[in-house]
C-alpha cells in the first residue's frame, strides 16, 4: 500500500503516543499556569496553550499535516471566519 | 486533484473527508458563538466568573480532559491499525474509545449531580439569589458543557456503530473512510473540550 495515495498517510503509533504525551504535558502546564496570578495574562496563557494543543490534535490525530492543500485552505478559511466574527464582536463590546 | 486514483476503490476518500471537514467547520462556528458569549460576559462580570469558576471541580474537569485526550489517541491508533491490516486491534481500539466516551459521561453525571444537589442549575431558586455574574456563568456553563455532552453522546453512538461495521467487515483495511470520518468527529469533540476546560474550570 502506498503511503501517500488518496487513501492517506499511515501515522506510526510512536508519533501518536508522543503527541498524546505532549498533550498531557500541556494540560498539566495549563493547570499550573492558572494557579499563578498573572492578571489578564492568565486568560491569554490559557488560550495560547489551548491553541497549541489544537494544532497538535488537528495536525497529527486529524491527519491535517498529511492532507492536500485544499484541506488546509478550507481550514484557513474557517479559522479566518471565526477570527473575524470574534474580532468584530470585540470591537463592538470594547468601544461601545 | 493530483492524487492517484484507486480503480479498485470506487469511494472518493478526499471527497468524503472534505465533506466531513465542512460539517466540522459548521460545528466550530456553533461553539464559536458560545465562546463569544463567554468572552463578552467575562469582560462584563470578571468577578462573578472568578467566583463561578472556583466552584467547579478541577479534578472532574482535568480527569475528563485526560479521558478525552486518551480516547482521541485510541481512535487515531485504530486508523493506523486498520491501515496496517490489524483488524482485531483496530476494533479493540475503537472499543476503548467507546468506553472512554461512556466514562466521560459518567463523570459528567456525577459532576452535574453534585452541582444540582447544591441547588445550582438553570433558573433554580438558589441560582437566582446569586449575584448576576455567577448566574450568567452557570447558565452558559450548563449550555456549553450540555451541548458538548450531547456531542460526546452522539460520538459514542457513532463509534459503537463503526465498531459493529468493523466486526461485520464493512469497514476493513481496504475501505475505512467511515472510521476516519467518525474519528474526525471525535477529535472535534476533544478540541472543543480543550477550550472549555481552561476557560470554565481554571479561571481565577
Amino acid at each position: 500500500m502506498s503511503e501517500h495515495g488518496d487513501k492517506g498517510h499511515i501515522v506510526p503509533y510512536a508519533t501518536l503516543v508522543i503527541v498524546w504525551a505532549a498533550l498531557l504535558t500541556l494540560t498539566i502546564l495549563t493547570v499550573a499556569v492558572s494557579r499563578i496570578d498573572l492578571g489578564i495574562l492568565n486568560i491569554w496563557a490559557a488560550l495560547g496553550i489551548a491553541c497549541s494543543k489544537s494544532v497538535l490534535v488537528i495536525s497529527f490525530f486529524m491527519h491535517m499535516k498529511y492532507e492536500n492543500r485544499l484541506f488546509k485552505l478550507f481550514l484557513m478559511i474557517a479559522l479566518i471566519t471565526l477570527a473575524t466574527f470574534i474580532g468584530f464582536t470585540f470591537f463592538d463590546v470594547m468601544y461601545r | 486533484m493530483s492524487e492517484t486514483t484507486h480503480a479498485e476503490h470506487p469511494k472518493d476518500y478526499s471527497g468524503a473527508k472534505l465533506g466531513m471537514w465542512l460539517f466540522l467547520f459548521t460545528e466550530v462556528l456553533l461553539f464559536g458563538g458560545l465562546f463569544i458569549l463567554y468572552a463578552v460576559y467575562l469582560q462584563r462580570y470578571p468577578e462573578g466568573f472568578k467566583l463561578g469558576g472556583d466552584q467547579l471541580n478541577v479534578w472532574f474537569g482535568g480527569g475528563n480532559t485526560l479521558v478525552l485526550l486518551t480516547s482521541s489517541l485510541s481512535v487515531a491508533m485504530a486508523i493506523t491499525a486498520l491501515q496496517r491490516g490489524r483488524v482485531r486491534q483496530a476494533a479493540n481500539l475503537v472499543g476503548v474509545t467507546v468506553i472512554m466516551a461512556l466514562w466521560f459521561l459518567v463523570n459528567k453525571f456525577f459532576e452535574w449531580s453534585a452541582k444540582i444537589h447544591h441547588g445550582i442549575y438553570p433558573s433554580s431558586g438558589h441560582l437566582k439569589e446569586m449575584p448576576g455574574g455567577e448566574q450568567v456563568f452557570f447558565n452558559i456553563y450548563y449550555l456549553t458543557t450540555g451541548l458538548h455532552g450531547i456531542h460526546v453522546l452522539v460520538g459514542m453512538f457513532v463509534m459503537t456503530w463503526v465498531l459493529i461495521l468493523i466486526r461485520k467487515g464493512k469497514v476493513n483495511p481496504d475501505d475505512y473512510v467511515t472510521l476516519e470520518n467518525a474519528g474526525l468527529y471525535w477529535h472535534l469533540v476533544d478540541l472543543i473540550w480543550i477550550f472549555i476546560f481552561p476557560l470554565y474550570y481554571l479561571i481565577l
